[in-house]
């Protein structure tokens, strides 16, 4: 596909947790929890609230249209900032610092005086109704010759547990939020440069890693489509789909809009009928226990509302995305009935009873009462009228689906939810603080420098520059430990045994430096080492893993055991003659069990087995 | 620095000289809204002093002051409208650190008025930190047949979570109940389902910063308001609707002090309350302070200032007869002051002292139990 012709245009906006020792507001460690160890839990109401502009945020808005209850959980590692039960303390500096490293990487501009703001976010995950954020630098510069638009630094919200219960553990650590311009125009393009931004992230050394603790969020656009921004976008392999798909959503919206103009298809008389005693025997477990139907039909638009516009997502998703803002648990049209329990003769009555023509779709709802079910149609007829209106790509905020498709969340929300953080007090960042920062070399860089100084594969170097066991690597290479060696075990020993099931995570740094200097004074062979790591993962020390190897011997003593092995195969070995080696190797490795170098065994048993031969030859 | 706001929403502080100014922009004033009268509902009168309940932000400081009325608060909070219909009143607008006995007496003023004007009850808006104090003394200038309930928020009322909405719809459930007494009605708990109503004469805010801050000491709260169902519950203790006829007394006498003791207090500091009328001392455990103290205290005394012990333990009742030291600040004229809280009991020594010139029926008026800041039994004490 021709993405430049289609008028592409993509920024991203990149959510990175920084692993700063307390949270951003307050003196919390920025430990997340297991639910389950929950201390407490309390719940509140939020309702939206004026800017100062005197104004009410759409986004917000969009929230109140339900009326919510929130419960959340408290932990020992939370306190009463968390619980919106006292102002916050100042700005967290460490985490400011970092924020203001990654910005000089990027060539940015420090803003003088940074002031915190609280950005409106009433869906629950923050207990303030707020999340705080800071502006803190301006204008970078990425490698594509696009821009960094900005850096901000934001509190973490409260992870949702389930539906609106939340846990505070996550809220209040501190995020850097990356906002690239509108520079990318394919969806490669914006994997790579998502890429770079995370590489230069992790090069800083103070991030957190894992799943969750990076985030995506895709700006898109195409020509006479509209900006949508696709939230939490976590896997970096997804992002260039997410943009194919949306490309192709906006397409088929566009194409859509085309055909129901043509039709003359028009949403101004749809009117919400009660229906629900045309389903009175009906099969449909969904419609049996509802307490009231309602309908509408939309003129013109058989076969489109069920036309699909990104895998697994029809007009239909669209339109019941914004019917589940009142509530209820989605719609049905005639285009995918008779289906779900309907039978074909009630798809039959429904049309007659509402007066649909052939080119006519039939939404229903079903609900609690009267009033939900007409909130409800009129957000269909609202998705619908958006649908044949001239921009039938309406500006959104969409959250992904698996594999890339998304849904409707929210409007764009605007200017309007910001409001200043009157609790905490504006920090100046003076010349004297910006020309201090020291810039870390970057992850790339350091690979590059690996690969030449330690002779080591530059994709390899990558792999190690990018593990989060890097600082143990620079650690052992300052002690003398060969960096191949210490590179082998990071990347492939320990590697295997994790897929062997292997806990290698119960490994501590001090164990594998002590098995590398045991390695490097020849206290155990470097073919141990699989095994001294499985039984430190099991729950040995170091040092008791080490004292199950044999005692250490010369080489004189290790020339009597190949001898003794040779010996009593001296058949097998006269018959195999060289290719005798293989097996040997291990007979005799594990006699010394790991004590010595396994090129130091097969020199020798070459050396006795050329012997033997010879002898047998002679 | 200029604080300049960006189209993002963001603000950001730049040196003054590197601005230009090219228009400026006027905040947009809050929408206000004819307010319709509901036929059947009872008339409130809402009060507003100021504090968190009303606060916005201040571009002058960048802080929060207090700007709101009570028609911006009936504007925020839609639901009051099912409950009353209301006639705001704004008194003032101040954080309630910059109360005053003055503004307690315009206040009793305005209530008086109120009342006698037909309010069904009354609400008055006031910052938390001297929301006790005003409480108590609204308690004592007026006797009143309808609830006068006091309301702030702990959380400013500019965030989604502020407890500002709920207090003032459980104040307003309070205002149009069976009460007929000065209360306090404040969130109950961390959670938004219950407010406590307190007496004005019992309450303290007993923490800095969480919802649940308003306590009663020496009684339980009087009664609850469950939310959002706005079911009032009173205890028998409250005092009923109409039991009082309508009266104001608003003298005051300002000149009065309260001094907390301390290990090593010296005495000099008596001699900043030479010519005050009254003061009150919260004293240690059972109503102590040191024995050096009392020749100094003695002196005070003599000099003409009528002088009440209270507890820094805040729960239980002062006695001044079981340690030595006890008996010579009797004997040197100290006035026990039971188990008021310190804050009540200098509220009442400023309007004993309005009302009561004749020091030692003053001093048997500050042992006897006016508005129920004096409990007679420590039934439910600690």
């Amino acid at each position: 596909m021709d993405y430049k012709a289609l008028g592409l245009i993509a920024g991203i906006e990149i959510h990175q947790q920084l692993d700063t020792r307390e949270k951003l507001f307050c003196h919390c460690p920025t430990k997340l929890r297991e639910s389950g160890e929950h201390s407490g839990e309390f719940f509140r109401f939020l309702r939206a609230t004026e800017s100062e502009m005197g104004e009410i945020d759409r986004a917000a808005k969009e929230e109140m249209k339900r009326d919510r209850k929130f419960l959340y959980y408290t932990y020992d590692t939370t306190c009463l900032v968390e619980n919106d039960e006292e102002p916050p303390a100042p700005l967290n500096d460490e985490a400011l610092s970092v924020c203001l490293t990654i910005g000089k990487m990027f060539g940015m501009t420090p803003i003088p005086q940074i002031h915190v703001m609280r950005k409106l976010v009433i869906d629950g995950s923050n207990t303030s109704g707020f999340q705080r954020t800071a502006l803190v630098a301006v204008r970078g510069a990425l490698p594509n010759g696009g821009e960094i638009e900005t850096i901000c630094l934001e509190e973490e919200a409260a992870q949702r547990v389930k539906d609106d219960l939340f846990s505070l553990d996550r809220l209040g650590i501190p995020l850097i939020e990356i906002t690239t311009s509108p520079c990318m125009h394919t969806p490669e393009e914006v994997q790579k440069v998502a890429e770079y931004i995370g590489m230069v992230l992790r090069s800083t050394g103070k991030v957190k890693r894992g799943i969750g603790t990076i985030r995506q969020d895709v700006n898109i656009s195409i020509a006479s489509g509209a900006r949508v921004e696709i939230k939490g976008v976590q896997e970096l392999d997804l992002i260039a789909e997410v943009v194919r798909r949306e490309v192709q959503r906006q397409q088929a919206l566009l194409a859509i809009c085309d055909e129901l103009k043509k039709r003359n298809a028009s949403v101004a008389h749809a009117a919400s009928q009660d229906v629900t005693s045309l389903f009175k025997e009906t099969k449909s477990a969904v419609l049996k226990k509802a307490k009231r139907i309602s309908a509408i039909n939309l003129k013109g638009f058989a076969g489109l509302v069920g036309r699909e516009i990104q895998p697994g997502r029809r007009l239909g998703s669209e339109m019941s995305d914004y019917a589940k803002k009142c509530g209820v648990g989605g719609i049905f049209h005639t285009d995918e009935l008779p289906a779900y329990g309907v039978t074909a003769e009630e798809v039959t009555m429904l049309r007659s009873y509402m007066h649909a023509e052939e080119q006519d779709c039939v939404i229903i709802v079903s609900g609690a009462n009267e009033k939900q079910t007409a909130c409800a149609l009129n957000q269909v007829i609202i998705r619908a009228g958006i649908a044949l209106s001239d921009n039938p790509v309406p500006e959104e905020t969409r959250k992904m689906l698996e594999e890339g498709s998304t849904a409707y969340m929210r409007p764009l929300p605007g200017a309007a939810r910001m409001y200043p953080e009157t609790d905490v007090l504006p920090v100046i960042i003076g010349g004297e603080r910006w020309n201090a920062v020291i810039l870390p070399e970057l992850l790339t860089h350091k690979a590059q420098r690996y690969a030449k100084d330690y002779a080591i594969d530059l994709n390899y170097a990558l792999q190690l520059a990018t593990s989060d066991k890097l600082p143990l690597f620079e650690r052992a290479v300052n002690e003398k430990i060969k960096p191949k060696l210490a590179a082998f075990t990071i990347l492939s020993t320990a590697t295997e045994l994790r897929r062997d099931g292997v806990d290698i995570r119960a490994v501590t740094d001090e164990s594998y430096l002590v098995i590398w200097h045991a390695v490097e004074n020849g206290r155990a062979a470097k073919e141990a080492i699989p095994a001294l790591l499985r039984s430190i993962a099991a729950g040995s020390t170091a040092d008791s893993a080490l004292a199950q190897l044999a005692p250490a011997i010369s080489r004189a003593e290790l020339e009597t055991v190949v001898k003794k092995i040779i010996a009593t195969r001296s058949d097998f070995v006269k018959e195999k003659g060289t290719a005798a080696l293989g097996p040997l190797m291990g007979l005799v490795m594990e006699e010394v069990r790991g004590t010595v170098d396994g090129k130091l065994v097969s020199e020798i048993l070459r050396k006795e087995i050329d012997a033997a031969v010879a002898d047998k030859n002679r | 620095m200029a604080v300049v706001k960006l189209s993002s929403g963001y603000n950001i502080g730049v040196p003054p000289l590197s601005c230009t100014c090219i228009e400026q922009s006027v905040p947009a004033p809050s929408r206000s809204r004819v307010m319709n009268k509901t036929v059947g509902l009872p008339d409130l009168s809402i009060i507003s002093t100021g504090g968190t309940i009303a606060s916005r932000i201040d571009y002058r400081t960048g802080s929060v002051s207090s700007q709101f009325d009570a028609s911006d608060i009936l504007t925020t909070i839609p639901e009051l409208a099912q409950i009353a219909n209301y006639r705001t009143l704004p008194l003032a607008a101040i954080l309630s650190e910059n109360m005053t006995p003055a503004i307690w007496q315009e206040l009793a003023r305005a209530v008086y008025t109120e009342i006698k004007n037909g309010a069904a009850g009354i609400i008055v808006t006031h910052g938390t930190d001297t929301m006790a104090y005003s409480a108590a003394a609204i308690s004592f200038m007026i006797d009143s047949p309808v609830p006068l309930i006091f309301v702030g928020s702990q959380r400013s009322a500019d965030r989604p979570s502020s407890d500002n909405a709920m207090n003032a719809v459980c104040a307003a459930a309070a205002a149009t109940s069976d009460l007929g007494e000065v209360a306090v009605v404040m969130h109950a708990t961390t959670n938004d389902d219950t407010c406590a109503i307190h007496r004005g004469t019992r309450v303290r805010k007993m923490h800095t910063s969480r919802r649940d801050a308003f306590q009663s000491v020496g009684l339980p709260a009087i009664g609850s308001v469950a939310y959002p169902s706005r079911a009032v519950n009173l205890t028998t203790d409250a005092v009923r609707r109409g039991k009082h006829k309508l009266a104001l007394h608003d003298n005051l006498e300002p000149h009065c002090a309260l001094l907390q003791f301390y290990p090593g207090m010296s005495p000099d500091i008596f001699r900043a309350y030479e010519g005050y009328n009254g003061l009150v001392i919260s004293g240690t455990g059972l109503g102590h302070v040191s024995t050096l103290l009392i020749p100094a205290i003695t002196k005070l005394i003599e000099a003409g200032t009528l002088v009440v012990m209270t507890s820094q333990c805040m729960h239980g009742r002062v006695c001044d007869r079981v340690y030595d030291t006890g008996r010579d600040l009797l004997n040197a004229g100290v006035i026990e002051g039971g188990d008021m809280l310190p804050e009540a009991a200098l509220v009442k020594l400023m309007w004993v002292l309005g009302n009561e010139k004749d020091k030692i029926k003053a001093a048997a008026m500050m042992q006897t139990d006016l508005k129920g800041e004096l409990n007679r039994r420590s039934a439910h004490g600690l």
